[in-house]
């Protein structure tokens, strides 16, 4: 269509116009209050992969983040006003992420952000939060070696799942490990620490193998279990996504049962146990700080809110539980500090405790969570029996088993420590 | 979880060198019989080549004879996978002798599931691409995603939402295209479908999801993974001295050959097959003399694609159905279309057997051990000998291949017409 105008549509137009330019300014800015809190609503962000390949995990988290503000809106909400969530797609694209953090902060002024699953989007937006001198609320488990001031951490820290799981496994279940993992960072820094520990604590590593992500051709890994292991033994499992339903399948597949190659996995929730079977799993052993089947009151309402909002058949795990307890303790901090202003929370935050489904739980000030560490072993209808717990660990970000780390600590409630300080 | 990440600077977590030295090879050291170790690589190394090589077939016709490069190739397995995760479901609740016989309809149906959205993409996409690699590549690419999204959030409403949009927009437009003065409507009346049709659907769906809530908008398979068991009699394996067979490679084994010797039988002794094999060495020549190439395009990228539904029906035996399941496939297959030589099945078969092979053999550390007194080979060896590792080995060595025989192992040979 060609663009031209006559005298009468300019006229017309220049009207609009000015009468826009006269009444905008009257209904957009009415008030000097700060964005985030405009009008009846908090706004706050949730950023997490609804596409590609970590949807798989990350849409029940989001599930999890949008219970929680349900249940806080139907009690009354936050500092006496409604919680609207700003949903956006980070794509499992770690580029995107950064980017709708960006727009998150800068566009729809959000009080704070929920979000990311993978170490490489929570790097990717690291950046964002640290300049922007905003905040993140991070619900996975993860490899430690990170404390910012502008993220909590409410997953567990590598001491909170893996260590108590390896002192069980040797205690209870065999002296010789074979470790099978993900090609990347997170089970390379695990096994690290699994070899460190098995050495001081007289255990052994028979074997080590990693497959790249996604790969789902486990024959050679089995061959050499079997080799390594002639009469049975541990298998230490920390691989990620899809490899685990093939590494599971064809275990079974080659005869390798329970009884003989018990296995510890850090990655399979109940999710996963249904998504790869539970006739697969039954027997396996998995390391986590909340199991749905956990006993607890909260628990129970936690699990009986959750499936009469989403469906009977689904199924709670670890990260969501994680996810729902981020939602409350920053609400709890936004109350006590009568503001939503970034910094008066993070500062509020700490000592915040909540009366969580996998028990209580306290923020630290070094951005992690108090937790309790359970060993779950699979159950015929893909549930957890939790057979054995711990009291409350404290988290240890830096890890203590890494020459380079070893020895220190975070805590930003005193600005003269900060982020990684020297314990003297 | 924690995926990826900085590669930090931790102590031997980046050198895999250091962690290799422990690996123990003395329990294969004991073993007496160089045979079964021999046999054991042979028999893994086959159930590794059977499975690329299942995925492969239907990519080697649509790659090897049509040329075209179909990148959701992957996403046609996945398509068959999630097939036998329905029918194996609807069997599910048939009782006892049925129940472990779903695996024989989940193939026919991945067939023709398979086929029907394969031959859809065809005539819908492919056709009007053909002799522009780069435009089917980004084209099916494209396909791709959108069937991965597909099946992510397929729930009722969608689904509907989908048909009614199919009827109301093509119905309308073949009732209205036998009016005479179609040619001279048909640009602003199909814009006016266009819009109506998406507007009833939408609304449609709209006014669907409100009314039943969760039954309609649950999604259908979500992006979690499925499961699907193999059925029981599949289940165990064969001992063999000190090999075991499992059942399930054992089935797949079988399956390959059958899709092999059918496709030879369907290439070599049919009229159809013959037209194919005609419109591939010269479509020129074959129009000329009177076969309908369009129809043989069509009729090859269905046949194409259906082999990729009985190998994701393969795959689902053995890893993930999920949304992604195609995508951990693409490469591997492209690999072998390329290292067998574009145009010949046999090509495609013995390679996907000896990359097979050769990925057990470095993966699993067998190689080392011929050359026990080698200090230096077999710390080379060793290095190599995790799958990850084994991976890239396996991929220089095709690179060093493809640098001797550039064309593939078994090029096509004579006059044939690109394009």
């Amino acid at each position: 269509m060609a663009l031209s105008f006559n005298r009468r549509q300019v006229l017309k137009m220049g009207a609009l116009a000015g009468a826009g330019a006269a009444l905008g300014p009257q209904i957009w800015v009415k008030r000097s209050v700060p964005a985030y809190a405009q009008g009846e609503t908090i706004r706050v962000g949730i950023l997490h992969s609804l596409s590609g390949t970590m949807a798989i995990s990350e849409t029940s988290v989001v599930d999890a983040e949008k219970l929680a503000i349900k249940e806080i809106n139907a009690a009354g909400g936050v500092l006496g006003k409604q919680i609207e969530p700003i949903i956006e797609d980070g794509a499992s694209d770690w580029p995107t992420f950064a980017e709708k953090a960006t727009k998150l902060i800068d566009v729809d002024k959000v009080a704070t952000v929920f979000g990311c699953w993978t170490s490489a989007s929570r790097k990717a937006v690291l950046p964002v939060f640290e300049s922007k001198q905003h905040l993140l609320w991070y619900p996975v488990q993860y490899e430690g070696q990170e404390c910012s001031k502008n993220i909590f951490y409410t997953g567990a820290a590598p001491n909170q799942q893996i260590e108590p799981s390896v002192e069980w496994l040797l205690k209870n279940k065999g002296k010789e490990f074979f470790l099978v993992g993900s090609d990347y960072v997170f089970p390379r820094t695990a096994n690290t620490i699994i070899k460190a520990q098995l050495e001081a604590l007289g255990g052994k590593v028979v074997g080590e193998d990693y497959l790249p992500l996604g790969n789902t051709e486990v024959t050679p890994i089995i061959s050499k279990i079997r080799a390594a292991l002639p009469n049975g033994g541990v298998i230490y499992n920390s691989l990620n996504g899809d490899s685990n339903v093939a590494f599971f399948k064809q275990l079974k597949g080659a005869g390798l049962g329970p009884d003989r190659y018990p296995s510890m996995s850090v990655s399979i929730a109940e999710e996963e146990v249904q998504a790869i079977g539970p006739e697969f799993l039954e027997g396996h052993f998995a390391a986590w700080n909340y199991f749905m089947t956990v006993d607890t009151p909260a628990n129970k309402k936690f699990v009986e809110a959750f499936k009469a909002e989403y469906g009977q058949n689904r199924v709670t795990n670890d990260p969501m539980e994680a996810a729902y307890i981020m939602v409350y303790i920053w609400k709890q901090a936004a109350e006590k500090a009568g503001t939503v202003e970034i910094d008066a929370v993070r500062k509020a935050a700490y000592g915040q405790t909540f009366d969580a489904p996998e028990g209580l739980v306290t923020m630290n000030t070094n951005h992690h969570l108090t937790k309790y560490v359970r060993i779950g072993q699979v159950r015929s209808d893909g549930l957890f029996d939790v057979i054995f717990s711990t009291d409350a660990v404290e988290p240890q970000p830096w890890n203590q088993f890494v020459a380079e780390t070893k020895g220190f600590a975070c805590d930003w409630s005193d600005p003269a420590k900060g982020g990684r300080y020297k314990v003297s | 979880m924690a995926v990826g990440g900085i590669p930090c600077r931790l102590h031997g977590v980046g050198d895999p060198a250091l962690l290799l030295k422990k690996l123990p090879q003395s329990s294969w050291k004991e073993d007496p019989l160089p045979m079964t170790l021999l046999l054991d690589s042979l028999f893994n190394g086959i159930s590794i080549g059977t499975v690329l090589l299942i995925a492969a077939l239907g990519l080697a016709i649509v790659f090897g004879l049509m040329g075209v490069i179909n990148m959701a190739h992957g996403e046609l397995m996945m398509l068959g996978a999630y097939t036998t995760f329905v029918v194996q479901n609807a069997f599910r609740p048939l009782g006892d002798p049925w129940r472990d016989l779903y695996i024989f309809p989940a193939l026919v149906a991945a067939f023709a599931v398979t086929a029907l959205v394969g031959l859809a993409l065809e005539r819908g996409v492919i056709r009007f691409l053909y002799g522009r690699p780069l435009e089917t590549l980004l084209a099916t690419w494209g396909v791709s995603l959108i069937l991965q999204q597909f099946v992510r959030s397929v729930n009722w409403v969608l689904a509907l939402r989908l048909g009614a949009f199919a009827v109301l927009f093509f119905g309308g437009w073949w009732l209205l295209s036998r009016r005479a003065d179609w040619p001279r409507l048909k640009g602003w009346v199909l814009t006016l479908l266009l819009l109506l049709s998406t507007a009833i659907a939408a609304v449609g769906g709209r006014v669907l999801a409100q009314t039943y809530a969760l039954a309609v908008t649950q999604p259908w398979f979500g992006a979690q993974n499925k499961d699907v068991t193999a059925p029981r009699w599949l289940g165990g394996g064969i001992p063999v001295g000190n090999l075991f067979l499992p059942n399930t490679r054992l089935f797949i084994i079988a399956l390959t050959i059958l899709c092999i010797l059918g496709l030879y039988f369907f290439l070599q002794r049919t009229r159809w097959g013959l037209r194919i094999r005609a419109v591939t060495q010269n479509r020129a020549m074959s129009a000329c003399v009177g076969i309908p190439t369009q129809k043989v395009d069509a009729l090859t990228f269905a046949i194409g694609s259906g082999l990729a539904g009985v190998a994701g029906v393969a795959v689902s035996l053995l890893g993930s159905v999920g949304p992604n399941t195609g995508q951990n496939y693409i490469v591997d297959t492209f690999m072998v279309v390329v290292v067998g030589g574009v145009g010949k099945l046999l090509g495609s078969i013995v390679a996907a057997l000896g990359i097979g092979i050769a990925n057990f053999v470095i993966g699993s550390g067998t190689l080392a051990l011929i050359f026990p007194n080698v200090p230096i080979l077999t710390d080379t060896l060793n290095f190599f000998a995790t799958t990850s590792m084994a991976k890239v080995m396996v991929f220089a060595l095709i690179v060093a291949f493809l640098q001797v025989r550039p064309r593939g192992l078994f090029p096509e040979k004579g006059r044939t017409v690109d394009a």
